[in-house]
């Protein structure tokens, strides 16, 4: 998968949906934006500052997070433990090996509220494995969540959840904070239309076209390439 | 809230059973004092697995080549010990922080692999090490072994005798001083972190996390315990052969953890005791062919016991409760 001549600003606190048909380079725009693809040429900014060459979890640091189409998570920690890995991470608290966890009360309750305010909180000592399917979603979603990101790459965060289920968890993701600015992969159109400020579509790893979904839904050549070929490509 | 926290406090408190167990660990001195030098190098292998523990059980760092540490720390402090420098203490440190010393260059090259690459690279530089100390025999007394090892009494007063009272309680100190700090190092942050790259190494940089910064400083703190452990072999025995940095060795301790259960800190020590004590049994029986037996073991436990005996009990117990 490719991704090429690729421009594209996102605005503090913008929704945008990036849709396009499979293999389109949609996480592979993901990947290249976070770091965990090193691109041929071009830069990206974060804010004021060129964040190309950094490393992965030094972009994490800096406010980039991403979420996973598939479950990328840790098995045998549970919820609150990976919520609390990545706080106190995040708090530069992960080299220290002399001050047991408990002592962390801020992180942990900080973990907790996470949970918390995705639903998760019965969850919290539940072993990351065991847990349904749906809460393993949403907990890819804490995860990010608990590194304070001002961007957030949701790459198909609803993969695999059942339609109902799908709904409430989006309504999850647009009550996060204003401030955050969000950029979801999605195929399904309802949902786009619905959550999404902006949309951007991808086909053949370039940007055909990008704007609000009125744009979007009245611009022939997305309605010829893509729309009008079946969403799922 | 106030949950949370003390959940987490339930998790890392001292259970009634780890003071059963390390009282037990006193009973050679009055049940069993003919088997103290045994008991002993039950100790310093139990301190070996606790090291391999830390990176395979913690962090998911497979090694072949362990011994390399495990050989620095006892060519050191035999090489300190020959020289004239015979004080256990000090050189058990300096024997310590060279063989960590060691670890910390190679770690390098170890976290930048995984899965076969990083047995074979392990497994690498286990030959290496051993070849090298086997060349050097001006200086390791090559396959002869190192001779003249003269230690001083423990802290001026304790002999190390020919029974093994002041090997083993030595031995026996410094195991409960490492595992004291081993146990402290998983139930910290730092801890936490190695558990998250071993469950999702990929995840970890996702949530801002350095995991190849992570992985050099358990391997280093890992390679400073084995390097321990093998001084302690060094000044209890006082000799060095070339054994120390054998595959075998290296191959003995894993079989070891995976036996015992790796992941549970208690699992090496576990592990160490029924080795040894097999082997013991075993070779006394049938020199030849008590591999025959750890063969059998080995793999009736991977098969049953996929956690290892530890993990089986745990899960016995668990279930009967």
């Amino acid at each position: 998968m490719v991704a090429q001549d690729i421009d594209l600003v996102l605005p503090q606190g913008v929704r945008y949906a990036l849709i396009g048909p499979n293999g389109a380079g949609k996480t592979t725009l993901i990947n290249l934006i976070t770091g965990m693809l090193r691109p041929d040429a071009g830069e990206i900014v974060l804010g004021e500052e060129d964040i190309t060459a950094l490393r992965p979890d030094t972009r994490v640091k800096r406010g980039l997070a991403r979420t996973f189409q598939i479950n990328t998570l840790f098995p045998r920690l549970t919820a609150l433990e990976s919520v609390a890995l990545a706080v106190l991470e995040r708090e530069g608290h992960s080299e220290t090996w002399w001050k047991p966890l408990p002592a962390y009360r801020g992180a942990i309750d900080e973990a907790h509220a996470i949970l918390h305010s995705l639903n998760l909180e019965k969850a919290s000592y539940r072993l990351t494995r065991e847990l349904a399917y749906g809460q393993q979603r949403l907990l890819e979603i804490a995860l990010a969540l608990a590194t304070r990101p001002r961007v957030l790459l949701l790459d198909e965060p609803a993969a695999g959840v059942p339609k109902d289920e799908s709904a409430e968890l989006f309504a999850a993701i647009s009550g996060l904070s204003r401030d955050l600015t969000i950029l979801f992969i999605e195929h399904d159109m309802d949902v786009v239309f619905r959550f999404a400020s902006r949309i951007i579509v991808m086909v053949s790893g370039r940007i055909l076209a990008q704007g609000t979904p009125q744009e979007i839904g009245a611009d022939p050549q997305v309605r010829e390439v893509y729309l009008g070929k079946g969403r799922h490509g | 809230m106030e949950s949370a926290s003390r959940h987490l406090e339930a998790q890392i408190r001292w259970r009634r059973l780890e003071t059963v167990f390390w009282l037990c660990t006193l009973l050679p001195f009055v049940a069993a004092p003919a088997y103290l030098q045994l008991a002993s190098q039950i100790a310093i292998t139990a301190l070996f697995a606790l090291s391999l523990d830390l990176i395979l059980g913690y962090a998911g760092i497979v090694s072949l080549g362990h011994a390399a540490y495990f050989g620095v720390g006892a060519y050191t402090a035999g090489l300190l010990a020959k020289h004239g420098w015979g004080e256990p203490l000090s050189g058990l440190l300096i024997s310590g922080i060279l063989a960590g010393l060691t670890g910390y260059a190679t770690s390098h090259i170890i976290v930048r692999f995984r899965h076969l690459a990083l047995i074979m690279l392990t497994l690498g530089l286990g030959l290496l090490l051993y070849e090298a100390a086997n060349s050097a025999s001006w200086l390791t007394g090559g396959a002869d072994g190192l001779q003249g090892v003269r230690i001083r009494p423990l802290l001026e007063m304790f002999r190390f005798d020919l029974y093994g009272s002041t090997a083993y309680a030595y031995s026996l100190v410094v195991l409960f001083a490492c595992f004291l700090i081993s146990r402290r190092i998983i139930h910290s942050p730092f801890g936490l972190a190695l558990r998250g790259i071993r469950e999702n190494a990929l995840r970890m940089p996702a949530i801002g996390a350095p995991s190849r910064a992570h992985l050099r400083k358990v391997y280093s703190i890992a390679a400073i315990l084995a390097g321990v452990a093998g001084a302690l072999l060094a000044q209890t025995t006082e000799t060095v052969s070339l054994e120390v940095l054998s595959f075998g060795r290296s191959a003995d301790v894993l079989v070891i953890l995976i036996l015992g259960g790796a992941g549970r800190l208690y699992g090496g020590l576990l592990g160490a005791i029924l080795y040894m004590v097999a082997r013991d049994q075993f070779s006394g029986m049938n020199p030849q062919y008590w591999y025959f037996w750890i063969g059998l073991l080995l793999v009736a436990v991977v098969m049953f016991l996929p956690n290892g005996i530890l993990g089986g009990l745990a899960k016995f117990l668990q279930r009967s409760t």
